[in-house]
């Protein structure tokens, strides 16, 4: 793919394009530029559903607060199993870069493990809600709370799938170029995930159980 | 096999890929867990008596934990993409502050107006 941005050898051996300036660097291609603004276009959904949380986020409805709802030991457990998953994504780009099939395709499983995890401890909590009738139609709290908290679940769930997919490609066609640069991608997507659960945290979490 | 691997190294610097160094990894990693672990210290803990004030030590520790991620594992700074990743990431911030802020602000303002009159009301079921 980026072998067509090298310079053309004309027939008589020399070289074209002789106007390309040398001093600014482009990327031969845009895909990660592209990539970051998708994920700054998705900073937009979140920044409205921590907008409608914030506005919504103490109408209870007569119904239990966030005090009373959440349970933080879970949360930190959830938080530190992000966290780690992030570490661990870090260690497999190490890898990808050391040129190590084996070693990158373990730390993205273990990733993945640690998103499972992650998504087992918010599916619990999530059942755990709704069973005792604090689904997300009891109150405007909650349902601005499952609303934020689902999406970026969601946004955890087709992350662990991309993964699988990219850990197949990885494993069939090994750290070719395009992998690389989707797992790049990947890098990128699950690393904002991360900085999207600090807010939640913050925001929903620990700021939800002020008095 | 050989070729291959030099096409690779060849283009190591083209697949705008920004290099990671385990030191940056770990660095960010050391961080995020102090700047996670204080906060749910200071809510389970029960430091500060106001709630208003720990809100405020709340966000501003989530403010740098972002810039942590930021820096280390989203490798952001003035020349990832000749400067638009961050150009982009500013624009971002500001409609992001814009949005919450004026939300927060604007319905604030509406409920504290709207409350005496809405107090009467029977709660919907």
């Amino acid at each position: 793919m980026s072998d067509l941005a090298l310079p053309v050898v004309s027939p008589n051996g020399e070289r074209t394009a002789p106007f390309l300036a040398k001093a600014d660097h482009h990327p031969e291609n845009g895909t990660l530029l592209g990539f970051w603004l998708y994920l700054m276009s998705d900073c937009l959904v979140f920044a409205c559903l921590f907008a409608t949380y914030g506005v919504l986020g103490r109408s209870y409805a007569g119904g239990a607060g966030g005090a009373q709802l959440f349970e933080l030991p879970l949360v930190a457990l959830n938080t530190s199993l992000l966290l780690l998953s992030s570490i661990t994504y870090g260690f497999a780009m190490l890898e990808m870069q050391r040129r190590r099939v084996g070693a990158t395709l373990l730390w993205l499983a273990i990733t993945g493990l640690f998103g499972l995890g992650f998504l087992g401890v918010e599916l619990y909590e999530f059942a755990h809600l709704i069973a005792e009738g604090n689904g997300p139609e009891r109150s405007a709290f909650l349902s601005s709370f499952f609303a934020l908290v689902g999406t970026h679940g969601l946004h955890v769930t087709f992350g662990i799938i991309w993964l699988v997919t990219l850990m197949a490609q990885v494993g069939r066609h090994g750290l070719i170029t395009e992998n690389r640069r989707r797992l790049a991608c990947l890098s990128m997507f699950w690393h904002f995930l991360d900085v999207v659960w600090i807010g939640v945290f913050t925001f929903v979490y620990l700021m939800g159980v002020l008095p | 096999m050989s070729n291959a691997s030099h096409h690779d190294t060849a283009h190591d610097h083209d697949d705008g890929a920004p290099h990671a160094t385990l030191r940056g990894y770990l660095t960010g990693f050391v961080l995020s867990v102090v700047l996670t672990a204080i906060p749910f210290w200071l809510v389970m803990g029960k430091v500060f008596s106001s709630s208003a004030l720990t809100a405020t030590v709340l966000l501003a520790f989530a403010v740098v934990q972002i810039v942590v991620h930021m820096i280390c594992f989203l490798h952001m700074d003035a020349k990832s993409e000749g400067g638009w990743n961050l150009l982009a990431l500013i624009f971002t911030l500001v409609l992001v502050v814009i949005t919450l802020a004026g939300s927060i602000w604007v319905m604030y303002h509406l409920n504290v107006n709207m409350m005496p009159a809405m107090s009467g009301m029977p709660s919907m079921p």
